[in-house]
């Protein structure tokens, strides 16, 4: 169905249900109890944030998973993304379509010059190039073209490019009649509208930002699994396997690869714009390669060349980072009180690092992990639970392993 | 001419710091072909070396004073360090004076054993996968040390003073021939450049004129043939880790006077310092100090105003420029061997 085989259609509908029902699936735990502001994901913020990376990082993966390049410098398109997005909401107006659009268009204009220039050279030097890129770009939008007293003013470099009441907005209004910013709107309904609904004590929100958003990561997951399908997506994974062997067959790898870069710029580009319909704020820290490091992460965790992987690895990678940001001294104190109290304060010092404002740290161990001994991400890592529990032995799956190996480069 | 002079100078002392990363940096993928993300990391826990050190030698005894009080009417306290107590006040006060230039003794064993560790324990398991695991590793890596150290010493940069004579500057253009005040140099950068000319000397020297360096050569040239002779390459290599580990951390303490180290200096000179490695030949180690030399004056020329005035903005990119343009017409960097790394 929709030209997809069966097995890609059952996952698609599997990640339109989950998107549908996000609301219900995060808030399972009822409205106030400790238990809920703790575990309790279901909130507008935090749900558009997994859409959104996940469109982000389905992008990369397009590029990363399939052709192997790794991209050291993927934040810059997402912060020109970003940009582009408030500066239509500045002189256009709220509706975020033409926002969208314009980030789409210019982070693929982008992408082309980088890619161009960058896909002449692969391995390290492709990823340096890239950072080189993405950290001039940084730099740039941060000084001087974010000079606020100069007249070319185009990033407000450390304040971020914000909405003013001065902006012209030629399509809207400048200001609400009560003097204050308009919202981001989609033809009328406002991005921060939501939908409560009360079943006893519990509370789900029902989001217009969130659900423009899972609409369009849906979309985007689409096409993105009829690239993987597509004859273009086996060429792209050719040049992985081999892309030496596929030049002395007289193919041109570059426009594949130029092709999958400017995607998955695209990709990122509107997962920018999309940053910015939700909150219209655009900074330059969007761009520092630490952003650019945690895409990275995000598509390593989930795990790279799988379907589901991008999706997977962002929300787990917002969800966690959420959670652990959350707990602190007192809440450690709350769970461990039925120890006695020297091994409980013991445990709380022990902890303490791992938690709160520490919680890069435990993604940074987690990260290392997942690379050491679970390169396949959390996909691999399922699959061989599942295989744990069906009783398919270690042996079949390692002969499996082998049959898919593909040959050296 | 003065303006360039001084720029010049200004160029030498971060060239000086990109010199000896990117030599690290160099050393390791010479010898093990492994992209070092978390070499910015171990600058950074040299720097902090610095900092600990200076942290143990002030441990103090508190004393409160009963005769005087402060402004609201406590005990004034009084605080000698150990050290003054032991050595009596005016070495201990020394010691505490020349505390970053004595962190050098400790962080040398320190660093060397850091890189022992992450070799053996880590990077080793990772020769026969492909370059992009590397890369992540090494950068997971980075992102744990450096959350490692901002859990034990905070977010903010720790002021870390160079010896009392070291401080202030001097007035370099009389000796030269210039006027008086043309030229203002601190003493410490002066003291930094030399030090890192003498330990990049050391290590050429150590590759050199030893026996160890020279197997060491021989295994960069062509590692299966020394294998085949029976000697041990892999150890060497350890050993040459351990030896880029204490470049990078010795390049640390001694840049902790000038900025003050914070837990996210190292990613900052990470990206820089390898575009220097790119731009001087992966491989390479006179490419790779000569390529760090000349981007640290590059961009101390590029942020005189003069030059800003034409070009906004140039001294923030032109690194990374040099760098794009390098790597697209002579890949293999400035000094590179042919045929290392060029596709």
């Amino acid at each position: 169905m929709l030209g997809l085989t069966k097995k890609d259609f059952t996952l698609f509908v599997v990640v339109i249900v989950m998107v549908a029902l996000a609301p219900f699936l995060l808030n399972p735990f009822p409205q106030g109890s400790s238990l809920a502001q703790m575990f309790n994901a279901g909130y507008p913020d935090l749900m558009q944030r997994f859409v959104i990376f996940g469109i982000l990082v389905i992008g990369f993966n397009i590029l990363f998973g399939l052709t192997g390049y790794l991209s050291f410098g993927h934040a810059a398109f997402l912060g020109v993304g970003s940009y582009s997005a408030v500066w239509m909401f500045k002189l256009l107006g709220m509706n975020v379509i033409p926002g969208i659009l314009l980030s789409m268009v210019v982070a693929g204009i982008f992408a082309l010059a980088i890619g161009y220039v960058s896909l002449r050279r692969s391995g390290i030097y492709f990823s340096i190039l890239t950072l080189a890129f993405a950290q001039m770009s940084y730099n740039l939008a941060y000084s001087v073209l974010g000079n606020p007293s100069s007249n070319f003013n185009l990033t407000n470099g450390e304040t971020g490019l914000q909405l003013l009441l001065t902006d012209p907005r030629i399509l809207g209004q400048s200001t609400t009649p009560d003097g204050s910013l308009p919202v981001t709107n989609f033809f009328g309904i406002a991005m921060r509208d939501s939908y409560e609904l009360r079943l006893g004590d519990w509370l789900f929100t029902f989001n217009a930002g969130y659900y423009l958003c899972g609409i369009i990561m849906l979309i985007s997951f689409y096409i993105s699994i009829r690239i993987f399908r597509s004859p273009f997506g086996m060429m792209l994974r050719a040049v992985k396997s081999n892309q030496q062997r596929m030049n002395y067959t007289g193919l041109n790898t570059k426009p594949y690869t130029l092709a999958a870069f400017v995607i998955s710029g695209v990709y990122a580009g509107l997962a920018g714009g999309l940053l910015s319909s939700m909150d219209p704020l655009a900074g330059a820290e969007r761009m520092h390669w630490t952003a650019s490091g945690e895409i990275v992460i995000m598509a390593i965790l989930g795990g790279v060349g799988t379907l589901i992987g991008p999706i997977l690895g962002a929300g787990f990678n917002e969800y966690f980072k959420n959670i652990l940001s959350k707990i602190n001294d007192s809440v450690l104190h709350q769970w461990l009180g039925f120890l006695p109290d020297g091994i409980e304060d013991f445990l709380v010092t022990i902890i303490h690092p791992f938690v709160g404002k520490g919680w890069h740290l435990t993604l940074g161990l987690l990260f290392m992990i997942v690379i050491i001994f679970l390169p396949g991400g959390l996909v691999e890592g399922g699959k061989r639970l599942g295989g744990m529990i069906t009783g398919r032995t270690r042996r079949s799956a390692k002969a499996e392993a082998k049959q898919r190996n593909h040959p050296a480069e | 001419m003065d303006q360039i002079i001084l720029q010049f100078l200004n160029g030498l002392d971060k060239g000086s710091a990109y010199a000896l990363i990117a030599l690290g940096l160099t050393l390791i993928f010479g010898t093990l072909g492994v992209v070092n993300f978390a070499h910015g990391a171990l600058f950074m826990i040299g720097a902090f070396c610095a900092v600990t050190v200076q942290r143990i030698l002030t441990l103090s005894t508190v004393v409160e004073d009963p005769t005087k009080t402060d402004f609201l009417g406590n005990p004034a306290k009084i605080s000698t360090p150990y050290v003054e107590s032991w050595f009596g006040p005016e070495m201990g006060a020394a010691l505490i004076d020349w505390s970053v230039p004595l962190a050098i003794v400790f962080a040398i064993p320190i660093m060397v054993a850091l890189g022992f560790i992450m070799e053996r324990g880590l990077i080793k398991h990772f020769y026969k996968r492909p370059h992009a695991d590397q890369i992540l590793v090494t950068f997971g890596l980075a992102i744990v040390l450096q959350e490692v150290i901002k859990a034990f010493y905070g977010a903010n940069p720790i002021p870390t003073g160079a010896p009392e004579v070291f401080r202030g500057s001097f007035d370099f253009g009389v000796l030269i021939g210039f006027d008086p005040n043309a030229i203002i140099y601190p003493y410490w950068r002066m003291v930094y450049f030399a030090f890192a000319a003498v330990i990049i000397g050391a290590v050429f020297a150590f590759l050199q004129f030893t026996t160890f360096g020279m197997v060491v050569r021989a295994g960069m040239a062509d590692r299966e043939t020394v294998g085949l002779l029976g000697i041990n390459i892999d150890r060497r290599f350890t050993i040459m880790f351990g030896i880029a580990a204490a470049v990078a951390g010795l390049a640390g303490v001694m840049y902790a006077p000038i900025n003050s180290p914070n837990y996210h200096m190292g990613m900052d000179f990470l990206v820089l310092s390898f575009v220097v490695v790119v731009v001087g030949g992966m491989g390479s180690l006179p490419g790779a100090v000569l390529a760090g030399f000349l981007l640290g004056i590059l961009e101390a020329f590029a942020s005189m105003n003069e030059v800003k005035a034409i070009f906004p903005g140039i001294d923030q990119i032109i690194i990374y420029v040099v760098a794009i343009i390098i790597i697209l017409t002579r890949p293999r960097g400035l000094m590179g061997r042919k045929g290392v790394m060029e596709e």
